[in-house]
């Protein structure tokens, strides 16, 4: 990981100059609602910049030579640019600037975990807090949606004749799509479910990325001449060679993201009220099972719910128990909160909404009532022992430590496998161990010729923006590949 | 959108459909489903694909209404559109040349097991059918299933019609009678029947496919919603089903997840315009 690669020297001179202008040297606060309220409703718990606290936090950029944080943005946005024009008050052009490089601009100003990318790099978080870089991505993106602002990049490009299918419209598939639209290739995408957005729809929670936004950046894609088709599943309804050789695509990027839930190997996992975070998100965001019986989706609504895991998905799905109307819910974590894959902020959101963390603690059976309903969980108490391959001190079983907790409802958030569907129908296609898809980390290129990878899908669960990065270099090499498609794979 | 192309009821509150579905209608192979669903803020369901016609581009959905979506589904009339329809899904019926299999179906079920047992006699098979109901009435596609049977016996728990008994009776002589012993028995229906049919075929050694029809929400793997245990192994059934050796599954477990949500679909069923009560099929 580089810091800022001037050198210390200069580094701390530029510090020094600009201690002197800084009068904030912490982020503008965004405006949140109040947990008590939010916890018990779908409302977006952060409501925003206004224009006046948009343009101090832009103010606190100092304009420094080595624009590090640019290099922690996988998309690879020209942040110090927006983030000037943001000062000037120029919003319109800011918004052009940032979708220049970032075609989902509401949503990565929401979810990307900006404290370990852009914001990790500031200058200025040298000696105080960094700029605010996402959440004036969001305001940029969120003003524009609301002046009817439209990107200018990409619009009316010169048609090149070639088709590319883009298979899954998370992140990463939105993304390929976009960019390959913009260099006037003619680019379908084919959803399996019935609703475009991937996990930013099913995954995310309305309160975190509202869905109605989602929706927003999609129908900017069609505008620019995306195509999608929702309910086809590619392996099924067609398979990666049908699209080739029925349908006359050129190229396939294969974005299907997440995978084939995991469940522990313990008793009680199939009981009625156990849910992987998958499915527990999947009825509440995609099939709005909050709002049955208007809706038709039922969830099984738990006054005591237990979320297992330390991810954002975790986070994600605790967070929904409290909203689904959960008395108590507990999230159970087999580390410290320090090895918490979840980012800080929501961790602190859940923590003020009232979920209660049980750190160093792991489940080693459910028990059900006579209508094998769940009624309780038994776990077990953790020490962290020596580092294990990810690097993290890893968990140790402590005997005769087990202790039991009364919830009715309990979600797993703790990883999952490959998706089958593509791989068992598509021979030529190599797969890893795991059944991630094997694709060139550079351009998102597999073995198959014509057909690129990118996201979960390869690498296994990552973050919204990791697949998005994926997207855009795969879109620079499809474009390479239709333009000199050479004879034998790629 | 799918346009529903015709609607015949085959007994009270089952109806099949004929639905508009080219790219299903030509992949579709017997033994795969499709997840359907209604319209905005409707849920998703899966439906075995009864039948397909590849040069009209459509499929044939047979439906039980018994709960609410599937009773909003079978007051929809041709010319009225599907929202939804995704597939085909789960994995084919292995059928190998030359087998001699007996086809169970229970109410329902037969719905499932015709396609099977089409397939099997087009692959120069041998074929006994066995179809159970509780009374006349709720026996369907006796004629279709009599097509591409050999031999075909009804049974019906109150003797009203064919044979009175359960499936399991005329299963029983079907083995003892066959000139020669069957490869395979495959047997579809509501899942106290499939558990039974295996309990007699398992000391007999003999090999039964069952088809599971669990809860389900994507249908593409993705929530692990259905899965079941067959063989002491998790198994997600849109993926790696939806038929199993019906020798190595939790009949049990699964029974108790299908009552995962009977409070809810009472509640839905009775805010239901053509209401009635709640009626499990399990």
């Amino acid at each position: 990981m580089r810091s800022a690669s001037g050198g210390g020297a200069v580094h701390a001179r530029v510090v020094r100059s600009m201690a002197k202008k800084i009068t904030q040297k912490t982020k503008t606060p965004m405006p949140c609602v109040d947990p008590a309220v939010r916890s018990r409703a779908f409302v977006e718990v952060a409501s925003g910049y206004t224009e006046e606290m948009a343009v101090a936090e832009a103010n606190r950029c100092i304009l420094c030579k080595n624009r590090p944080c640019i290099a922690g943005c996988p998309v690879e946005i020209d942040i110090p640019k927006f983030i000037q024009k943001v000062a000037e008050g120029d919003f319109e052009g800011a918004f052009q600037t940032l979708t220049e490089k970032n075609v989902l601009p509401a949503i990565c100003g929401r979810v990307c975990p900006q404290e370990d990318q852009c914001e990790k790099l500031c200058t200025l978080g040298v000696k105080f807090e960094p700029v605010a870089i996402g959440r004036l991505e969001r305001f940029v993106a969120d003003r524009a949606a609301a002046f009817g602002s439209q990107s200018d990049s990409g619009t009316s490009p010169q048609p090149t004749g070639h088709k590319v299918a883009v298979v899954g419209s998370g992140p990463a598939g939105l993304t390929v799509a976009a960019d390959l639209a913009k260099m006037g290739h003619s680019v379908t995408i084919f959803e399996a479910l019935h609703e475009a957005g991937g996990v930013l729809m099913y995954g995310i929670p309305e309160f975190r990325l509202p869905k109605e936004i989602v929706q927003r950046e999609i129908h900017g894609l069609e505008r620019i001449g995306v195509e999608l088709k929702v309910n086809h599943v590619i392996g099924r309804t067609f398979t990666v060679d049908d699209l080739f050789e029925e349908l006359g695509y050129e190229a396939v990027f294969i974005g299907t993201g997440a995978g084939l839930p995991h469940f522990p190997k313990i008793p009680g996992v199939n009981l009625i009220g156990v849910y992987s975070a998958n499915e527990y998100l999947t009825r509440s965001n995609l099939m709005k099972a909050y709002k049955f019986p208007e809706t038709d989706t039922p969830i099984v609504h738990g006054r005591r719910v237990a979320v297992i895991g330390g991810g954002n998905t975790a986070m994600d799905a605790v967070r929904t128990a409290l909203r689904l109307g959960a008395e108590h819910a507990y999230l159970v974590y087999r580390r410290t909160e320090h090895e918490m894959p979840a980012r800080l902020e929501e961790i602190e959101h859940a923590k003020e909404e009232g979920v209660e963390i049980s750190f160093l603690a792991a489940p080693v059976g459910i028990l059900g009532d006579d209508r094998k309903r769940v009624c309780a969980m038994r776990c077990i108490r953790m020490e962290l022992g020596e580092p294990d391959a990810s690097g993290r001190r890893s968990p140790v079983p402590q005997p005769g430590s087990e202790f039991e907790i009364d919830v009715d409802v309990v979600v797993f958030a703790v990883g999952q496998g490959a998706n089958p569907l593509i791989r068992s129908t598509t021979p030529d296609l190599h797969v890893n161990k795991w059944g991630n898809i094997c694709a060139d980390a550079a351009t998102g290129a597999t073995e198959k010729k014509g057909v690129f990878a990118g996201g979960d899908i390869v690498t296994g669960g990552a973050t919204v923006i990791s697949a998005m990065g994926a997207g855009r270099r795969a879109a620079r090499a499809i474009d390479v590949y239709l333009r000199n498609p050479l004879p034998d794979g790629v | 959108m799918h346009r529903i192309l015709s609607r015949e009821a085959l007994a009270p509150d089952v109806v099949r459909f004929w639905v508009d579905a080219p790219p299903i209608a030509r992949k579709r192979r017997p033994g795969q489903f499709v997840i359907v669903r209604l319209g905005e803020g409707g849920e998703r369901i899966p439906l075995t694909i009864a039948d397909a016609d590849p040069k009209r581009g459509a499929i044939a959905l047979v439906v039980q209404g018994v709960g609410k979506t599937t009773r909003d589904l079978n007051a929809m009339e041709p010319g009225d559109a599907i929202q939804d329809v995704a597939g085909p899904l789960g994995l084919p019926t292995k059928i190998e040349p030359g087998q001699r299999v007996c086809c169970v179906g229970g109410g329902i079920g037969t719905a499932v097991v015709l396609p099977i047992a089409r397939a099997v006699r087009e692959a120069g098979g041998h074929v006994v059918s066995i179809l159970g109901a509780r009374t006349r009435d709720l026996i369907i596609l006796e004629d279709d299933v009599r097509a591409v049977s050999h031999t075909c016996v009804v049974t019906t728990d109150d003797g009203s019609y064919g044979q009175k008994g359960l499936v399991t009776d005329a299963l029983r002589e079907a083995i003892a009678k066959a000139p020669e012993p069957f490869h395979e028995v495959v047997a579809i229906g509501p899942l106290p029947m499939m558990r039974a049919v295996c309990e007699l075929t398992r000391p007999l050694g003999l090999r039964t496919i069952v088809s599971l029809n669990p809860v389900m929400v994507d249908g593409t793997g993705m929530c692990g919603g259905c899965r079941v245990t067959v063989g002491g192994e998790q198994k997600f059934v849109c993926v790696d089903g939806p038929e199993f050796d019906g020798h190595q599954v939790d009949f049990g477990e699964l029974m108790a997840r299908l009552t995962a949500y009977k409070e809810q679909e009472a509640v839905a069923c009775a805010r239901h315009p053509v209401a009635g009560p709640f009626t499990p099929a399990w």
